[in-house]
């Protein structure tokens, strides 16, 4: 019972002596605080777990996640050409829906020569376009644009296009994609032992403005 | 006998106090309602606050109305919008009551704290009053930002590529930060259930909890008296001058002041309806597949200058600058009432408030306003959409013609314009001549620069020579073409009257 709300029942102890006012309230006070120092215990042993939970997607280690995928036959890539390609993300989750889907540009350099560049335009994640005339990959947010080796061309990215390691595995492509590629979550990711194939869809058109 | 009407008036007042005895509310509430006000502040200009007070809780009721059919699961919330606004009877204008509100709010709240800033309001005794009121300004924004990702349509997918990109240029923590906000590794069903839980859960919670404590120090305190100039609020004198201006020109501010600010929320619900009716609801958009790359994302109206401002820092410093500035900003915001707790409160007498708002709103009005047709973005069907003008076509060399197609086809149109159709990324086209001569246009043809990519590897030389041909007839109403300093030299040599000298710039020279 705290002094700001006392039960009428209470105030008998008005009547008692100070020595044993103190000794009533040092009791009390023990008790309470003991309390207090209870809550927080449970408290701490709670919020643990708590935070834990909420920090589960950071605990991750960023060379976990992600996996080799199939993009498709190699021969759906013309040498010389810059292509729209999508694959199904190895690290999404059961109610990803369409979101799941990625989309990337291959580049044919030689037969054996590709460059995969990330969609996601390394300013801000926009989806960058492809301009087979000019040569050029161009921003639709900020107007950011890459040459046809994904390098800087102009506008405000800092670097350019994000690159998907690839291997050719028989007869098809195959590139490491996990993390959503950003400045600090870009392909990071160690080599690891192909784990899925599955085709992928392309489009069999080059696709244009 | 008493008659029936004295009778039913007794039983009423009996049940009143029935409930008052155990409830304990009712009084103390019409106290506070009723509570004395300086007269002078019955003012038309105090009624924004209450004006977003009712705004959020409208929006409270059309959130919880909407999320009887919302589906917050990444494979089906888009789908859940287009059936909300076409197979439910209604839906479109809940959809479209929730989305005006919540640009009317954001309206609202920043009118709501240019007010309280030019008065002067946040002075002794009402700084807290002010720190809480910029956190909610904060709380209003992240509903709006989180509200436009439950739209889960193109804009909201690429909107929140946008936002992890802007996390992961933290130093150090980016990476984590990225997963934190995304719930993962990419952009996905567990970012929708993150944000979902904070726009539905955890922010309304605490700016409901805000606008409690904000409300209760307005009644703890009174709402300001209206500034005079030369009135200085002073700590050791203000609560008592408040107190005796109350005593003597008190009126309850229900109903005497209240009126005013039921008329306007009044007001502002009806403008909430007459825009969602008239104008719908917005989007979506088309939906969330990431390989629909035929888009051109754009945020909400409230965020369009930050999109804006993203598009014109320079590479070497944007990161510093999106990660420092909007600290300083609010830092500076929730220190103000702390640095000017005193002094005068008239905006006549602080010429350098009225400054920080004009040239504020200014800024954020150009900023929108820029973000609303996005100029640094190239046109990406201008190649094909906007022909080169006839008039630029007539009475040229076949070899000038085939320059202009060349221009066409190298997508040059994207970024340049010509008679004001295509991309305002670069320089208009219609006068280059007279800017640049036929070597400068070389160069700068294969080499860019100056934000122009260099097209050496796109372009061949019979290319190159036929687009600049094309470039060099283009000199706007017939003007003076381009000359350089040693051609100037040739001609100034050659001519009888020539100048002693090299003229400055070549746009001195004289034939």
């Amino acid at each position: 019972m705290s002094d700001l709300l006392k039960d009428p029942g209470e105030s008998s102890n008005n009547d008692l002596s100070p020595e044993a006012k103190a000794v009533a309230h040092t009791r009390r006070v023990f008790l309470f605080k003991m309390a207090v120092g209870l809550n927080a215990v449970v408290g701490a042993a709670l919020a643990v777990p708590l935070i834990g939970y909420l920090l589960g997607p950071v605990m991750k280690k960023g060379s976990s996640v992600g996996a080799w995928v199939a993009l498709g036959d190699v021969s759906e890539f013309p040498v010389g050409e810059t292509r729209l390609a999508d694959f199904q993300s190895p690290v999404a989750g059961l109610g990803d829906g369409e979101t799941a889907k990625v989309a990337c540009w291959v580049r044919r350099i030689s037969q054996q020569q590709f460059q995969v560049f990330a969609i996601n335009c390394a300013h801000l994640g926009c989806p960058v376009r492809w301009f087979s005339e000019s040569k050029l990959f161009m921003c639709p947010c900020h107007g950011g644009a890459y040459y046809e080796d994904g390098g800087r061309a102009s506008g405000p990215p800092e670097r350019g296009l994000f690159e998907y390691k690839y291997k050719i595995a028989g007869n098809s492509l195959v590139i490491h994609a996990g993390d959503m590629p950003t400045l600090a979550t870009q392909a990071s990711c160690k080599e690891k032992p192909l784990v899925q194939i599955e085709p992928a869809e392309t489009r069999s058109t080059s696709w244009r403005a | 006998m008493a008659s029936l009407k004295e009778r039913a008036t007794a039983a009423g007042l009996k049940s009143y106090q029935w409930l008052e005895d155990r409830l304990g509310l009712i009084k103390p509430m019409t106290e506070a309602a009723a509570h004395p006000t300086p007269a002078n502040n019955a003012s038309w200009w105090y009624v924004f606050g209450s004006a977003a007070t009712v705004l959020l809780i409208m929006q409270v009721m059309t959130g919880i109305l909407l999320a009887l059919v919302y589906s917050p699961s990444a494979n089906e919330a888009w789908k859940s919008l287009n059936v909300l606004n076409h197979n439910i009877p209604l839906g479109w204008y809940l959809r479209a009551l929730h989305g005006w509100g919540s640009d009317f709010m954001i309206a609202i709240v920043l009118m709501h704290m240019m007010q309280v800033f030019l008065f002067g309001s946040f002075k002794f005794p009402r700084e807290l009053t002010w720190i809480v009121g910029v956190l909610l300004l904060l709380l209003t924004l992240g509903m709006a930002f989180t509200g436009q990702v439950m739209r889960f349509d193109q804009d909201a997918y690429w909107g929140l590529g946008i936002g992890a990109s802007i996390a992961s240029r933290v130093p150090v923590v980016g990476a984590p930060l990225v997963h934190l906000m995304l719930g993962g590794p990419i952009t996905g069903g567990a970012t929708l259930s993150r944000f979902f839980t904070l726009h539905v859960f955890v922010i309304p919670g605490l700016l409901l909890a805000g606008v409690g404590v904000h409300v209760w120090m307005v009644l703890k305190h009174g709402v300001s008296d209206w500034p005079m100039p030369g009135r200085v609020v002073s700590k050791s004198t203000y609560e008592r001058e408040y107190h005796e201006l109350t005593l003597k020109t008190g009126i309850p501010f229900v109903p005497d002041a209240a009126w005013k600010d039921a008329v306007f929320a009044a007001a502002i619900i009806f403008a909430v309806m007459a825009c969602a009716f008239f104008f719908g609801p917005f989007g979506p958009t088309g939906p969330p597949d990431p390989t629909i790359i035929q888009t051109a994302p754009k945020p909400d109206f409230a965020f369009l200058w930050i999109y804006a401002v993203l598009a014109f820092l320079p590479p070497s410093i944007e990161t510093p600058v999106m990660l420092v500035v909007p600290v300083l900003g609010i830092a500076g915001l929730l220190v103000l009432p702390l640095l000017a707790s005193e002094g005068e409160r008239h905006w006549a007498r602080r010429p350098v408030a009225v400054l920080m708002v004009s040239v504020i709103a200014v800024t954020l009005g150009i900023f929108t306003r820029l973000g609303t047709y996005t100029p640094w973005s190239p046109i990406m069907n201008a190649w094909t959409s906007a022909p080169v003008p006839v008039k630029y076509l007539h009475d040229r060399t076949p070899l000038e013609r085939s320059g202009a197609i060349v221009l066409q086809e190298k997508q040059c149109r994207n970024c340049h314009s010509l008679d004001n159709a295509g991309g305002l990324r670069g320089p208009a086209l219609d006068a280059v001549a007279t800017r640049l001569t036929e070597d400068q246009l070389v160069r700068q043809v294969l080499q860019g620069g100056g934000n122009m990519p260099a097209y050496g590897n796109a372009l061949n030389p019979s290319e190159t020579k036929a687009l600049v041909s094309f470039l060099m007839t283009l000199r706007g109403n017939d003007l003076e073409p381009a000359v350089n300093a040693s051609q100037a030299l040739t001609q100034t040599t050659r001519g009888s009257d020539a100048p002693k000298g090299l003229p400055a710039t070549p746009a001195e020279q004289k034939p």
